[in-house]
């Protein structure tokens, strides 16, 4: 291993290193000049040189809400990054309708659903239904996918026995709400009750969701976790390449993001 | 106001398809009650309290009438009649049939388990005077309530939409001051966010609760201590706020009774968003939202309906027409439960994808249209939300262009948008910002809309005209199929429910001959 040379990056503003950054942020106290004196000092101790407090407004009585810019002193080391992903080609449908076809000689079997207080079936649905997302059909129109939506507010152990009831290849829950971070209790309670099961591994376990991301996904214990943005095609593609064979598994796909330039 | 050609003979059509979807309901509304139903009855007749496990009253009296297979004659019914053999208050026979020997109850269904023609009489007349109380109570809340409005500011800039905006700590009494804050920084009309487990739960929680996810659960506290704190702002601020809560979900018809007593201004009901998002029974659905728009009737609220939810799933464009024919299913069935154009919220929202070209031309002829069909109607107007991305100064522009058409076309409640929408709850400084914008646009154009003609066969012109014709061909469709197939093949927001599938079924009784519900009789004779 050749230790690589640190780069480390400022905020880009209107010059390489200047750090430039914007704060808005709310202060209980009101607007005057000890307001703006708290803060300067406020944004200062977030390591902004030479704070200029660009907007002081009462937003509520009692609360002031600022706008502060400054030199942010931070700097981050972009060389030793470590940023796991989802790294499988997209496929197209066609194409994944084929590779099902071919390699598995029947339907890949999914069932998804928002787990624990969870009411919001904006993400699963844009995954599985036959709408879709952003132009693109979800796995509901696939032929070569049998999706089981059970929605919304749906427990761990109605989920695991619809799934063996099916015949589940694989299991996607989404979370929406994080408040307090419960999106992390309900997707790890799943997991764990899997293993209590004895079922873990029985699945391939893939968790979505707008504060979610790879990392995350595999730290609580999935095979995989999409954020923001995923289409179903992203979806279809990962568990066609996990389940069509030919490709790596997907603890082997992760890639660090640690090139050095 | 800027006009966009509306065929009336076009409009006349799609209310008499909406009238004949909702008469058929009603056929069944009608011949059925509800374990929520019974529930609310029971409130208003002043049942109150939690058993040892916290359960509410109300839900262990209904649980153990419906199990003894008794609720088709109405929980109305076994208070009465316990009163005439037993005597005592309401709340006493409640606690006698809930927790008494199972005999009490039995003892009121003769031999064969129907109630006599003269148990029925007796039980009628012990119930009078609690239902002239249930009808005071609801009546005296109503009128304080439009007391302390009358005699304040009614809103912070008259003669343009209502400022809507939200609160969701999940701790009410944080809720209460951020709502405070709100009504300071000129909220006209304050929401506190409903903890999102709560629609499927089938009794509401007692008490102030301080945790929830997504927001608040709704309680009669919880709704008696925002009242407080808004009517501390109205007083402060010489400008009345309104309060808005939901009337949604399983106890749908409890909640709008909890509004009614504790006078919010308004609630969140929808004749059908139960069951097209929440996946609530649809017959539950049909009942529970008849009942509850009685008491809404009764205490002169406005309704938010949820049509512009549709637009989260389905695409704007597409199905913009889905919204329309929805507003004209929610009015028909809000008529039937006594509602008046005046108190219907129809609900509608701009949520065109913004990478489309003119867009902002779509929106307006869509906003405009709704406003011309439903020229009476408190329209409430809601902000994009599908397309934000978290680009918090993109959205700023974004919620721009939503204030610009909400006051071009005069929408009447407007939801104001959040920045921060898709990342967090609203920040106190986040409503503040969104507060100050909207209060910019409605300023710079408070009179765009009087100053501009439309093109008559412009843009914007046919995108209303194309949305009238595909809602009327889309109800006259779901007229022939009725509503409970067009609900099941995914008519209304790309969502396929069946008749007895979904949540709550098993709540659902038919009504027995010599059903009786002396406080839904008064509420149904009264509008």
């Amino acid at each position: 291993m050749h230790p690589t040379e640190a780069k480390l990056l400022r905020a880009y503003g209107d010059r390489e290193g200047d750090g430039m950054v914007q704060m808005s942020f709310t202060l209980q106290m009101p607007v005057g000049a000890r307001g703006r004196e708290a803060a300067k000092r406020f944004a200062e101790a977030h390591g902004l040189k030479e704070p200029i407090i660009s907007t002081m407004e009462e937003c509520a009585e009692g609360f002031t809400y600022f706008v502060a810019y400054g030199h942010s002193q931070h700097t981050v080391d972009v060389t030793n990054l470590e940023v796991p992903e989802v790294e499988v080609p997209r496929l197209e449908m066609k194409e994944i309708d084929h590779r099902v076809k071919t390699r598995l000689a029947r339907k890949i079997v999914v069932v998804g659903a928002c787990t624990g207080s969870d009411a919001h079936t904006v993400g699963i649905d844009a995954i599985l239904n036959m709408k879709g997302y952003a132009g693109e059909k979800g796995l509901e129109a696939y032929k070569s996918f049998e999706a089981y939506n059970l929605g919304a507010q749906v427990e761990n152990d109605q989920l695991i026995e619809r799934a063996n009831a099916v015949g589940a290849d694989a299991i996607l829950v989404s979370q929406v709400i994080t408040q307090r971070n419960c999106h992390k209790d309900n997707a790890r309670a799943l997991v764990d009750l899997l293993e209590r099961r004895g079922e873990r591994g029985k699945f391939i376990l893939l968790l979505g969701g707008p504060r979610i991301d790879h990392k995350l996904g595999l730290e609580l214990g999935f095979d995989a976790g999409f954020g923001p943005g995923t289409r179903p095609g992203d979806v279809a593609s990962f568990l066609v390449h996990k389940l069509c064979g030919e490709e790596p598994l997907p603890s082997e796909s992760i890639r660090a993001v640690a090139k050095a330039s | 106001m800027p006009r966009v050609p509306v065929d009336e003979s076009q409009v006349a059509r799609c209310r008499e398809h909406a009238a004949a979807i909702a008469s058929d309901v009603q056929k069944y509304i009608d011949a059925h009650t509800t374990v929520g139903v019974e529930r609310v009855v029971l409130r208003a007749l002043g049942v109150v309290g939690v058993d040892d496990q916290g359960v509410p009253m109300v839900n262990a009296l209904v649980d153990r009438l419906h199990g003894a297979d008794v609720l088709r004659f109405g929980a109305s019914y076994a208070i009465g009649a316990s009163i005439a053999r037993h005597g005592g208050d309401v709340q006493e026979a409640a606690e006698r049939l809930a927790f008494g020997p199972i005999e009490q109850v039995r003892e009121l269904f003769g031999e064969v388990g129907v109630p006599s023609a003269e148990q029925i009489v007796e039980a009628r007349k012990a119930l009078e005077q609690p239902t002239l109380d249930a009808l005071a109570r609801i009546d005296g809340a109503r009128d304080q309530r439009l007391a302390l409005r009358a005699a304040h500011a009614q809103q912070a800039q008259p003669g343009t939409p209502l400022k809507y905006v939200i609160v969701a700590t999940g701790n009410i009494y944080d809720d209460a001051v951020q709502a405070k804050a709100a009504a300071q920084a000129g909220a006209d009309i304050v929401a506190v966010i409903r903890a999102t487990a709560q629609s499927l739960l089938d009794y509401v929680p007692e008490g102030a609760t301080t945790e929830g996810f997504g927001g608040t659960f709704a309680t009669q506290d919880n709704f008696g201590i925002v009242r407080r704190a808004l009517d501390e702002a109205t007083v402060r601020n010489g400008r009345y706020c309104m309060q808005t809560n939901y009337s949604s979900g399983l106890c749908m018809a409890e909640i709008a009774w909890m509004a009614a007593v504790e006078r919010l201004d308004m609630v969140l009901n929808d004749a059908m968003y139960g069951i097209l998002f929440r996946d609530i029974n649809m017959c539950r659905t049909f009942v529970d939202q008849y009942v509850s728009r009685r008491f809404i009737a009764r205490s002169k609220i406005v309704i938010n309906t949820g049509e512009d939810n549709y637009l989260t799933t389905a695409d704007a464009v597409e199905k913009a027409h889905t919204v329309i024919a929805s507003q004209f299913v929610n009015e028909a069935f809000g008529h039937r439960a006594g509602l008046v154009d005046e108190q219907l919220g129809l609900g509608h929202a701009y949520e065109i994808d913004p990478k489309i070209e003119d867009s902002f031309l779509m929106e307006l002829g869509q906003a405009q249209l709704v406003r011309q069909v439903f020229p009476r109607h408190p329209i409430k107007w809601m902000p994009p939300t599908k397309h934000k991305t978290g680009d918090i100064f993109q959205a700023h522009v974004h919620d721009a262009l939503y204030n610009l058409v909400g006051v071009t076309t005069g929408q009447s409640i407007e939801l104001l948008g959040m920045f921060s929408e898709a990342i967090h709850n609203p920040l106190l400084m986040d409503r503040y910002l969104s507060l100050k914008a909207t209060r910019y646009v409605f300023t710079t154009a408070r009179h765009l809309g009087d100053e501009i003609e439309l093109k008559p066969d412009g843009i914007i012109a046919r995108r209303a005209v194309t949305v009238l014709a595909e809602a009327e061909a889309l109800l006259a469709d779901v007229r022939v199929k009725t509503i409970w197939n067009a609900i099941a093949e995914g008519a209304f927001a790309d969502v396929k429910r069946t008749r007895t599938g979904g949540k709550g079924f098993t709540g659902i009784v038919e009504r027995a001959p010599g059903y009786m519900n002396p406080v839904l009789e008064a509420l149904e004779a009264s509008t």
